[in-house]
């Protein structure tokens, strides 16, 4: 019987983490995603490729909600991000029935980063292969809130960001043409930022 | 039947099994309880063997300008009085106040392991958990640890980001949100005279209350109008702590021996 508790994530000599890297790879290979937050928007847009002409793009879901007011999409492996995904619903859901309240943006940001950091450190797994951007409003202060993690199990809010395929030059981007915006202007961002790696 | 012992961890194990990456919905350590064949007799003998002290008068009540909490101070072990001057309101933390009814050890145990985790709560989320939440917990652990004996008739009152809140929690697992409770072998009593109208009284209360507190920093006069409200049971326990919850702090009056307060009362035209 063999047994799963050798990890499969260790150190190498100078200090890497080298599965938590590859990931970071797989990641850099899946589609496009990107989030800019607005003073009272907040707008996430993916890269869909069209190429696939038998396939049923309606089945196909990238962008997905967490729960009435959180919104989810990701860059990497979809199938592990469907297991993630799943698990983020459950604690969503699990969250309100304990203290009445729905979650904030950042926990359950914390808590997908959380799950993303015990699978580089458990015996017989891999890390997920995806990074995820976060987006929600506060329940009771409306805040709007951009949260992004990767597989490494790390998380910050950002007020734009991308990740996948391209991602440094729509980060370039956003970074040059970013500003405070609201309504329609964020989405004309968030699509000019994706228009530039795309087509 | 899984027992909840979050409550009673201090820290999250260092090393996680592999079990850990598949946990079940809400898994929670538990550990063994005893066999019996008799469920029920059992139960009946815990309570029996852990004579509760009872004889309690709380009360707690919403109102215009927050939430009132007051309670009697007698500790009674049958018929022996064991002490006077019980503090029956615990500060869970400066927002936040318990009563205790029912066993003492539990109310003090668990309001204080409440505490415990609504700090936790609010160093992890940056923001302060509510008083519906709060008291979820509570009910929550209390109702793990149902039909085991103990004795628990709280209410949680307290004021959040969406105003004041009061919430009946038990340990038969019970939780009531509500504007007025009291809890305690005179609790017949107190809402008699709560649900009979005091509308008359509480915007007088503020301005006495308020009065009081100078008087009483002043050592002038003892709390007179307190006691009156609490006059039931057969009591003259010696003092009755009142605790007023505004915005985020806490008042805390408390008051002396007092024999004329009806009397005085009805000087002020009050009845």
């Amino acid at each position: 019987m063999a047994r799963y508790d050798r990890a499969i994530t260790v150190f190498s000599p100078d200090g890497h983490l080298f599965q938590v890297e590859y990931a970071l790879e797989a990641v850099r290979k899946g589609n496009a995603a990107v989030g800019v937050r607005g003073t009272d928007t907040i707008v996430l847009g993916v890269e869909k490729k069209s190429t696939v002409k038998l396939q049923d793009s309606r089945s196909v879901r990238k962008i997905v909600s967490l729960d009435n007011h959180i919104a989810l999409a990701c860059a990497g492996l979809k199938a592990d991000a469907r297991v993630l995904i799943n698990r983020a619903r459950i604690e969503c859901q699990s969250h309100r029935l304990t203290v009445e309240d729905p979650v904030t943006v950042e926990y359950i940001t914390r808590y997908i980063a959380g799950l993303q950091q015990k699978y580089t450190q458990s015996g017989g797994v891999r890390p997920f292969g995806l990074s995820t951007l976060i987006v929600g409003f506060d329940p009771y202060t409306g805040v709007p809130s951009l949260y992004q993690t990767d597989p490494s199990g790390t998380f910050s809010a950002w007020k734009a960001n991308a990740t996948g395929r391209n991602s440094n030059s729509m980060r370039e981007f956003l970074e040059k043409n970013y500003k405070e915006t609201s309504g329609q202007e964020t989405i004309k961002l968030a699509i000019r930022a994706l228009l530039e790696v795309c087509c | 039947m899984k027992l909840d012992t979050s409550g009673l961890e201090s820290t999250s194990p260092f090393f996680g099994s592999g079990d850990e990456l598949c946990p079940e919905l809400l898994a929670a350590p538990s550990f063994a309880l005893p066999l019996s064949t008799d469920f029920d007799e059992f139960q009946k003998d815990t309570k029996a063997t852990l004579k509760h002290a009872k004889g309690t008068t709380t009360l707690a009540f919403i109102f215009k300008e927050g939430v009132m909490v007051a309670a009697d101070s007698r500790a009674s072990m049958g018929g022996y009085i064991s002490s006077q001057s019980v503090k029956k309101i615990i500060e869970i933390n400066p927002y936040m106040l318990g009563t205790m009814a029912g066993g003492a050890a539990d109310c003090q145990f668990w309001h204080r392991n409440l505490g415990i985790k609504c700090r936790l709560h609010e160093l992890a989320n940056k923001r302060r958990i509510s008083v519906t939440g709060a008291s979820k917990l509570l009910a929550n652990i209390l109702y793990s640890y149902r039909g085991m004996g103990l004795s628990v008739g709280t209410m949680i009152a307290g004021w959040d980001e969406t105003g004041p809140g009061l919430y009946y929690v038990d340990s038969e697992g019970g939780r009531l949100k509500g504007t007025r409770f009291s809890v305690g072998s005179g609790s017949p009593y107190a809402y008699g005279v709560l649900d009979s109208g005091l509308t008359c009284l509480l915007k007088k209360l503020r301005s006495w209350l308020e009065e009081l507190f100078i008087m009483q920093h002043s050592e002038m006069q003892p709390v007179v109008v307190l006691q009156a409200f609490i006059m039931w049971d057969q009591m003259d326990g010696r003092s009755c702590l009142v605790m007023m919850l505004e915005s985020f702090t806490t008042i805390i009056i408390q008051s002396r021996p007092v024999r004329w307060s009806k009397k005085w009362l009805k000087s002020q035209g009050h009845n």
